[in-house]
């Protein structure tokens, strides 16, 4: 089992319009895979049925070789919501202590994940204190606290500074290195070059799903965002000739 | 369920309400500041021989009352915040289970209630002369299990809102019809027969008859006890249905 998440013929409806048009796709374990796309192109519904809290049209998603959303990879899964779910009302030690019992952690983890996310002199605040960047430091690491295999993360960078950015980079690839899978959403062009493979949506359909090498190779462009436009291009034109 | 991620999600809840230093003085200072009105209301009114003080009955009842009309606020609140946060989603797809949520929420703002109801009654029975047949603790007890079913209900009818405006419309309908019709207005007994069939259906009904039950009798009767374990059973209902509503999956 090579793929950590497999999609195939995905749809999905929601409030009547069709969001997602049979996407089949893959994730490869051990990866930094970025979901890339406009805002609106379905990648927090795609990031949603792969958590499994997603109700799912038609298709299947399978998750560590489980169907999504199966009890026991409750463990094995982390998420992060693109707005911060955390409570506000909470410091961020208490935050992260409580995500730990979840996932059947020890104090001692949650105050690491605290200081990953270089949050350790903000602990004892109140997440509701925060600025919009530290509160979503806050709420990712409530997502890693568990050490899940898979990794689903909905706009993690949204917001850093360029210092932080670059190190929750350096981070997510540290620990692909180790083993673990993280699926990554982003609308930024500059952060797909920083991923192992890349997954290009635009309004509910797969435009590429490949290495940004392979990417840029193929459409004979280096800049990605500019790859991006000749391939939804070349799409178009296909679908009308 | 898991008992320890019960006891953390407890933990959690108790932990967010005592960061809000605010409302717990309301909750705790609300109570009092009414029971003084109510006492100075009625101080002068002449009262019949032979018959209890007005203050007697209107303030056991309003010793139940006071955890269940603020724990239905306070849980609806909290439970549609859980909802529009993002927070209950994301619990959603850990291993916590809903019953580890709802029963985390019954059993720490049914505390909350308690501790709300033995002040308000220390209030009541020190300061203001409050005269029952009945033990305190039996008030506290009841008003526990009121807590405990106004915060059921709460977790139930938060999903039916989808903000904080339409939450709070239905603090009047679930609690106004229950207040009107359990006897503290028009004894039940001399309510048109299809009021006190709707009065019969109003689990808050029992709560009022149980506290008067420890107005007049020194020890618990058999009516206060079946009278109870009714309220009781009418949590577990309501939160059986608060289960019913949390989806794991939406669209």
């Amino acid at each position: 089992m090579d793929d950590a998440v497999a999609v195939r013929g995905l749809v999905v409806d929601r409030g009547g319009r069709r969001v997602l048009h049979g996407i089949s796709c893959a994730v490869p374990r051990g990866t930094v895979t970025g979901l890339l796309g406009p805002s609106g192109s379905g990648k927090t519904t795609l990031m949603r049925a792969v958590v499994g809290v997603q109700t799912v049209d038609a298709g299947t998603v399978d998750v560590l070789g489980r169907p999504a959303g199966t009890a026991e990879l409750r463990h094995r899964v982390g998420y992060l919501t693109q707005a911060p779910s955390v409570y506000a009302d909470l410091t961020v030690r208490e935050n992260a202590r409580y995500f730990a019992v979840l996932q059947g952690r020890s104090r001692a983890d949650a105050d690491r994940a605290v200081s990953d996310v270089g949050l350790a002199t903000a602990a004892d605040q109140l997440v509701g204190t925060l600025s919009g960047g530290q509160r979503s430091r806050a709420s990712l690491a409530c997502a890693l606290v568990g050490d899940p295999e898979l990794v689903v993360l909905d706009e993690p960078t949204v917001g850093q500074d360029p210092v932080l950015r670059a190190d929750l980079w350096a981070r997510f690839h540290a620990m692909a290195a180790a083993g673990t899978t993280l699926l990554v959403s982003s609308h930024v062009m500059d952060e797909a070059a920083r991923c192992d493979r890349l997954l290009l949506i635009r309004e509910g359909r797969l435009v590429a799903d490949d290495t940004p090498a392979a990417v840029r190779a193929a459409t004979g462009v280096d800049d990605l965002e500019e790859a991006f436009l000749r391939l939804i291009r070349d799409g178009e034109s296909e679908a009308t000739s | 369920m898991n008992g320890r991620i019960l006891a953390a999600t407890t933990g959690r809840i108790l932990r967010q309400l005592r960061h809000d230093r605010r409302t717990v003085a309301l909750l705790v200072v609300v109570p009092a500041v009414l029971l003084t009105l109510v006492y100075f209301m009625y101080v002068d009114q002449p009262t019949p021989p032979g018959a209890p003080r007005t203050f007697d009955r209107v303030a056991l009842i309003m010793l139940g009352f006071f955890p269940f009309i603020i724990m239905f606020l306070v849980t609806s609140i909290a439970m549609l915040r859980e909802r529009t946060t993002g927070t209950l989603e994301r619990l959603l797809t850990t291993p916590l289970g809903k019953l580890d949520l709802l029963f985390g929420y019954g059993i720490a703002f049914g505390l909350a209630g308690v501790l709300q109801s033995t002040v308000a009654s220390l209030v009541a029975y020190q300061v203001f002369g409050l005269d029952t047949a009945g033990s305190p603790w039996l008030v506290v007890l009841i008003a526990g299990v009121n807590a405990v079913l106004a915060v059921a209900l709460g977790l139930f009818c938060s999903a039916f809102a989808r903000t904080e405006f339409q939450a709070v419309q239905f603090m009047p309908v679930v609690v106004a019809p229950q207040l009107l019709l359990c006897g503290l207005f028009v004894p039940r007994g001399q309510m048109a027969g299809w009021l006190q069939a709707v009065s019969d259906v109003l689990p808050l009904s029992y709560a009022v008859e149980a506290l008067q039950e420890v107005g007049a009798h020194a020890e618990p009767t058999g009516t206060m006890w079946r009278d109870v374990a009714i309220v009781a059973g009418a949590a577990v209902v309501a939160l059986v249905l608060a289960a019913a509503t949390l989806r794991r999956r939406s669209g």
